[in-house]
């Protein structure tokens, strides 16, 4: 990191260097820089991945912090830009950058009203078109019902989305058309059975071939992050399991990982073990609903009733131990809720020893079919590099050749004494997607089977203070959920709640890259990229 | 008259008080012999395929997979053709928060359904706004929206709680008059007389 610091300092005399609680380099620029400090991180440094965007309030001023990551040494750094203007707050835009800001910078424009000069696309994201406000800004009213009322007349569309240019100095407002004016645009969704829950894609298509994908977001957004700042640390953890309702253990990991170094807390082995271990089997009860579900949306419905035989059996196995099928809420500050239940060892072991056996009858029924062969090769393919850009991380990115798993690039917990392999496609097609997710499956096993019979004796969870208060600064911490890279920055001013909790989920990438992924292809080939890329919409929308 | 569903017991059922005086309330007036024949007969094949309508916005939903799948089957009860299509299905399983964004959609969906509809509010979320209660962005309950036949509580409802809910619509259907009362239209000044808030947003 030191020669990027010295690279940056030559270049620009004006950034101003420090570092998170987190340890995380923190480069502050002034927003006449900020494009020039962007490409030099990109191209001289290596920061080609664009993790996240949060968007903070201050009172004051408004600001956005650009979280970046290597993909050869994994090193993160961060760069914050802020205006103090609040009544036409602009941030000279990245998207030409890292294709994925076009979308993180449209998310932080409809949470705070921060306008992006040159970003192609400045609509609002999650909100509608006629939403009055900011929700996550600090002085917005979110209790007052007469504000945004609830209305059941269809919200109000529009066909043209809003760029914001420099002419003379100025930021002038223009108009820019999403559609060519010949173009025949099919809606689908909200309410569509492949879209996997509650989005919607406004298609324009050539015959049966898609020229281009609008996405629209929002249908289940649920404000979470404002939602957060009214609650004590321990109350925000339970939100997490309604995201990514597969990840709810691994989300909860990232959460309380990052409390705990926040507040200095260490905890015991076993709680380390026991979190780990739950999170591998959330790992492969997801990816078996993934391949019951997206074999169903091919047409081959009986591999649902397969693959959820397992599913069942590892919900039974957490029920017993934590008490509920779906929202655990079991990893907390300090260890987990509760002790592992006395049967969890053998029913583990009952688990382990007929999971080979179904994935190779997985494998025999649907990866070897020859019509499973024609709908997913080559269909909806992912070069590496768009991987990056797009910033497509967890299976789908690995499927591209992106070694992006944060359990080897940045391990935590107990990751790096475990023996498990990474697993890589490189063909970058829907086929190789589903392959990975297979591979995964047996490499969770793999990682339970050496920690199963080493559960370390101990405390499950350490005392924590009743009340906990964290000292005031600023936190990021990275996790790798079912879908990929699962991030959360947390600010914090000193109390009992969090300033900002900012949550960076992997599915809305997945999401953002419908439309380049999809480009050319056929539109039943729609439903095949969509269910590879297994997005989950609770997560994406918040 | 014992009104139950499939092999339960007639005490399994914990509301047997509420079905009692609405099976009294109905048939204060009595029952014609032809029509309450016809009634029995047609209330016995309704009750018994009722077809949902797949609409999962996002936790419960899973839940409502499980219950399509082999360990909970509810192939077992007739409610397994679940249509993508409301203008195929009898009623509608709100699996799930409903926000702002999804209201009109919603109520569009509702309003698709074909007579007579119903509706389960299943999940915390659906009958009042849940953990999101206090969000900007989520409505406080679908009974602000659409008319709710059962309540699932749960966060989400074990499948066993979404058997025993659907059960109980099933049970509604076997004592309504169909040809006498409940084959008609509720005309939209009539719904927004019983639903102010939504008359208030229109």
């Amino acid at each position: 990191m030191a020669n990027i610091q010295d690279t940056i300092a030559k270049k620009f005399p004006a950034a101003a260097f420090a570092a998170d609680n987190s340890a995380i380099p923190q480069i502050t620029i002034d927003d006449a820089n900020l494009h020039s400090l962007a490409l030099c991180l990109r191209d001289d440094c290596g920061m080609d991945y664009l993790v996240t965007i949060v968007g903070v309030d201050h009172g004051q001023s408004l600001g956005a912090i650009y979280y970046l990551m290597s993909t050869t040494t994994h090193e993160l750094c961060s760069v914050a830009v802020s205006t103090s203007n609040r009544e036409h707050p602009y941030i000279h835009s990245v998207a030409d950058v890292w294709h994925i800001a076009e979308i993180f910078e449209r998310e932080v424009y409809d949470f705070f009203g921060i306008i992006f000069v040159n970003n192609p696309d400045m609509r609002r994201l999650f909100l509608s078109i006629d939403w009055k406000g900011f929700p996550l800004r600090k002085d917005y009213d979110d209790q007052d019902p007469k504000l945004n009322p609830i209305s059941i007349e269809s919200e109000r569309q529009s066909d043209f989305t809003d760029v914001y240019v420099e002419k003379n100095g100025k930021v002038v407002k223009t108009e820019r058309a999403i559609f060519q004016p010949d173009d025949f645009v099919v809606n689908i969704g909200p309410q569509h059975p492949a879209t996997h829950g509650v989005l919607r894609f406004r298609t324009a298509v050539d015959g049966e071939t898609i020229k281009k994908i609008d996405v629209y977001m929002g249908y289940i957004h649920r404000g979470v992050e404002k939602l957060c700042e009214k609650l004590n640390y321990p109350q925000t953890l339970h939100f997490l399991d309604r995201l990514d309702y597969f990840s709810g253990h691994n989300y909860h990991h990232c959460l309380c990982n990052l409390y705990e170094k926040a507040a200095g807390i260490e905890i015991s082995r076993r709680a380390k073990v026991i979190r780990v271990l739950m999170d591998e089997l959330a790992r492969i009860a997801s990816h078996c609903l993934f391949i019951g579900t997206y074999c169903m949306d091919l047409g081959a419905t009986t591999m649902l009733f397969y693959t959820l035989r397992v599913r069942e059996q590892i919900l039974d196995i957490m029920e017993k131990t934590c008490g509920a099928r779906m929202t655990f809420n079991y990893p907390c500050i300090g260890g987990v809720m509760q002790d592992l239940h006395e049967d969890f060892v053998k029913d583990v072991k009952a688990l382990l020893a007929v999971l080979p056996a179904n994935i190779k009858e997985y494998n025999k029924i649907f990866t070897g079919n020859v019509i499973a062969k024609n709908r997913m090769e080559g269909v909806g393919t992912l070069s590496r590099e768009d991987a990056i850009a797009y910033g497509v991380t967890g299976p789908s990115g690995r499927a591209s050749g992106w070694a992006c798993d944060v359990r080897k690039t940045r391990p935590y917990s107990i990751y790096s004494e475990l023996d498990f392999e990474e697993c890589l496609a490189t063909e970058g097609d829907s086929m190789a997607r589903f392959k990975v997710r297979i591979a995964e499956m047996e490499q969770s096993a793999r990682i339970i089977e050496q920690l199963i019979d080493n559960i370390p004796e101990g405390e499950y969870c350490v005392k924590v203070p009743k009340v906990l208060k964290l000292p005031a600064g600023q936190w990021f911490e990275m996790v790798e959920g079912c879908r990929g890279t699962f991030a959360i920055y947390l600010e914090s001013d000193g109390g009992t709640k969090p300033a900002r909790l900012k949550i960076a989920p992997p599915c809305l990438p997945l999401a953002a890259v419908v439309d380049h992924i999809t480009q050319g292809s056929k539109i039943a080939d729609l439903i095949t990229i969509g269910g590879s890329l297994d997005y989950i919409v609770p997560d994406m929308d918040r | 008259m014992e009104v139950t569903c499939k092999s339960m017991p007639y005490e399994a059922f914990k509301d047997n008080e509420y079905i009692e005086s609405l099976v009294k309330e109905l048939q204060e007036s009595g029952t014609n012999v032809v029509v309450g024949a016809f009634d029995k007969l047609i209330n016995w094949g309704r009750s018994n395929s009722l077809w949902p309508l797949t609409f999962a916005t996002s936790c419960c939903g899973i839940e409502f997979v499980s219950l399509g799948a082999a360990r909970f089957d509810m192939a077992r009860f007739g409610w397994e053709v679940a249509r993508a299509s409301p203008r195929q299905a009898d009623f509608m399983m709100v699996a799930g928060t409903i926000v702002n964004r999804m209201v009109p959609v919603f109520r569009r969906l509702y309003d698709q359904l074909a007579e007579p509809k119903y509706v389960i509010a299943c999940g915390s979320c659906a009958i009042s706004g849940g953990p999101f209660r206090r969000s900007y962005h989520v409505a406080k309950g679908i009974e602000e929206i659409v008319p709710v036949d059962v309540f699932i509580p749960g966060c989400p409802p074990r499948p066993e709680a979404m058997i025993y809910g659907i059960m109980q619509l099933s049970r509604k259907l076997k004592v309504e008059k169909f040809f006498g009362g409940v084959n008609r239209q509720e005309s939209r000044e009539e719904f927004f007389k019983s639903h102010p808030i939504a008359a208030d947003a229109d």
